[in-house]
């Protein structure tokens, strides 16, 4: 690796926020401009991330890191460093895509409904690339405080009391959370004296007696901020009004907030307390397995109890982080891919959902007075009438509206043949076989219970999205039509064709989680390849000798 | 000096988890605050209390017995820019609620009585 490509590894997070910083400057009228620069920077990102991903996936079988960045040259445990790995390259090109779809979406209408819409939304993607991609504990929390710093304007984005008033106790959870992060750091830091993630996990399993407590203080004080990101019952009770509350396309590029918390707990938890980690190993396993299928069940519930669209989505959110928290807490090294795949599937398919139900709603609800009210209130009336764009509106509304609606249903339900049904049968299938078919006879009970909790959160999902579809598309009686852009429909396609695309190639998608999940679950190969990274000032002197 | 920090840290962060449970939005941003101020301190007292002892090495001769850790207050100063920011917008979030639905309350309505 050398020349300019070793330096792609940093734009993910240069990128949004030179970007965000020169949209800045701009008037707040200039919309057409900050929309063509945002555009233009998450397009790069898009293309950054796929370079990336080509990258990882190419890295070679003995390798568990494509690439290591060492920022200003300080060589890894003095230093930060930012580590692109496969589960790093793959989260980053599921936010450019969400990132992306989000984008196109809200450049119909939502971007002119409040101010700082687009450097807010660079900020959001640089956090989020920023936390996918750092290999340091302390940088780890910097960039959760950008992402959430930027994710609190853009819950607000649109005003209104319903946002404010689901603003203040999002703000309110999530700067405790932050508190909770800081200490769990600071014990880890007391214990170990280190905070990065590769020499932490050497450093883990050296340490006894009395400190052993401490890190695991450290460490269970630090999952309980990770698990209130990801909305672990019962930490979740803010997730599904925040998330109903905000505009569609916040709402659709949240999906990934929550995923976070995720990424960090599967990075962090098998890193640190893997199978190498001596006494300290799989440590709190249990608490998030039970942990899962509490808000598994929690979310399950919500979905059946929703009478609003836009809430039962939260809830699907929840049942998505369930589902994902007890395959991981289970134990079962084999379920980590399927685990993987349905973080995926599923976030695509909650933001389709999320950007889907502004659409179907338009045509139902006083939804577009309170932004015509908003509109004037930050003095858009400059805003062209939308009829002059009439020769976009696109035929067919409401059966490709009803058609997208019964995919979501599919993908969220976990019904075949989409690629829901593939990750959830791919999950039970390793949890029953999780040491090759007929290994040994015998099958754990937490294999019983999750597969009965999955197959009833199914169910609850499919019963729960039936109703919904028949009330939004069959009982109303000379509804209008909503009118709907080809930019919003097309976005919407755009995910749900993602899942399809990963449907059929089912077979690829899933050799890469495998081979993502093998190195997560080989945490030495990741601490060497992390530590033993030379500066490029020592190796070019080297070489001058 | 060891237990007047760890109480400090401990009044601290009772009085902040307790008015950040109270029902009116001003209670909860001191709530915060404090809470933020004990976090403050319980990292810096991470690199382990020492008094009269300098951060940064000078001179060759440096022995590390003789200086403090100087990670937790890089940490510490970190810190206390992120949450003065969240804080601060966290202020005009509050001033919007009151505006917005005439009421302190976090809920945005009076309970009933």
């Amino acid at each position: 690796m050398s020349g300019w490509l070793q330096h792609l590894a940093i734009v993910p997070i240069l990128l949004p926020l030179a970007a965000g910083a020169l949209m800045l400057l701009f008037n707040e009228r200039r919309h057409q401009l900050k929309a063509g620069i945002n555009l233009t920077a998450t397009l790069l990102l898009a293309a950054n991330a796929l370079v990336l991903l080509a990258e990882a996936a190419g890295a070679p079988a003995d390798a568990a890191v494509a690439e290591v960045y060492l920022l200003a040259d300080w060589e890894a445990p003095f230093g930060i460093v930012l580590v692109v790995d496969r589960l790093s390259a793959m989260m980053l090109v599921l936010v450019a895509a969400l990132g992306l779809a989000a984008l196109v979406f809200s450049l119909a209408r939502w971007h002119r409904a409040g101010t700082y819409f687009h450097p807010l939304f660079q900020f959001l993607l640089m956090g989020l690339n920023g936390a996918f991609l750092t290999g340091d504990l302390f940088n780890l929390f910097v960039f959760f405080e950008v992402l959430l710093a930027a994710s609190y304007g853009l819950a607000l984005h649109g005003s209104g009391s319903l946002r404010v008033k689901a603003g203040l106790h999002y703000i309110a959870i999530n700067l405790a959370a932050s508190l909770v992060f800081l200490i769990g750091v600071a014990l880890i830091y007391g214990v170990t004296g280190t905070l990065n993630m590769a020499d932490l996990a050497a450093r883990v399993p050296t340490v006894v007696g009395g400190d052993r407590v401490l890190l695991e203080v450290g460490a269970a004080v630090l999952g309980i901020a990770f698990l209130t990101k990801a909305g672990m019952w019962p930490l979740c009770f803010w997730l599904p009004t925040t998330y109903a509350a905000a505009a569609a396309p916040v709402a659709a590029l949240f999906a990934v907030l929550s995923k976070v918390g995720i990424y960090a707990l599967l990075r962090l938890w098998l890193l640190l307390f893997g199978a190498d980690a001596g006494a300290s190993a799989y440590f709190g396993a249990d608490w998030l397995l039970v942990g899962g299928l509490l808000t598994l069940g929690f979310g399950a519930v919500g979905m059946l109890a929703s009478q609003d669209l836009a809430r039962m989505a939260g809830y699907s959110v929840l049942v998505s982080s369930g589902t994902l928290l007890a395959a991981i807490g289970s134990g079962v090294p084999a379920a980590t891919a399927p685990a993987l795949y349905y973080m995926v599937s599923s976030t695509l398919a909650i933001a389709a959902f999320f950007l889907l139900i502004e659409l179907i709603e338009r045509g139902r609800r006083a939804g577009a007075d309170i932004l015509a009210v908003t509109l004037e209130a930050f003095g858009a009336a400059d805003v062209e009438p939308e009829e002059d764009e009439a020769g976009m509106v696109i035929p067919a509304t409401m059966a490709l509206l009803g058609l997208s609606f019964l995919l979501c249903a599919l993908l969220l339900a976990g019904l075949p043949p989409v690629s829901g049904f593939i990750a959830k049968f791919a999950l039970l299938s390793a949890l029953f076989n999780s040491g090759g078919l007929g290994a040994d006879g015998s099958i754990a009970v937490v294999a019983w219970v999750l597969l009965a909790a999955l197959l009833l959160s199914g169910l609850a999902a499919l019963i729960g999205m039936t109703r919904a579809g028949i009330r939004a598309f069959w009982v109303p009686v000379g509804n209008t039509v909503p009118r709907v852009r080809l930019i919003e429909m097309a976005p919407v396609a755009v995910l749900l064709a993602l899942c399809v695309a990963i449907t059929v190639r089912a077979g690829p998608v899933m050799a890469y989680m495998q081979d993502t999940a093998a190195r997560l679950h080989a945490p030495a190969l990741y601490v060497d390849d992390v530590l033993s990274v030379v500066p490029a000032r020592a190796a070019a002197e080297e070489s001058d000798r | 000096m060891e237990i007047i920090v760890a109480l400090s840290i401990g009044v601290l962060s009772a009085s902040g988890v307790w008015l950040l449970l109270r029902p009116r939005t001003f209670q909860v941003i001191i709530g915060l605050s404090l809470l933020s101020y004990a976090v403050n301190l319980f990292i810096f007292s991470m690199g382990r209390l020492r008094s009269g002892a300098a951060p940064v090495l000078s001179g060759a001769s440096g022995d590390l017995a003789q200086y403090t850790d100087p990670l937790p207050q890089a940490l510490v100063l970190t810190a206390i820019v992120i949450g003065f920011a969240t804080t601060a917008l966290f202020l005009v979030v509050l001033l919007a609620a009151r505006g917005l639905t005439g009421t302190d309350h976090v809920d945005g309505r009076e309970p009933k009585p």
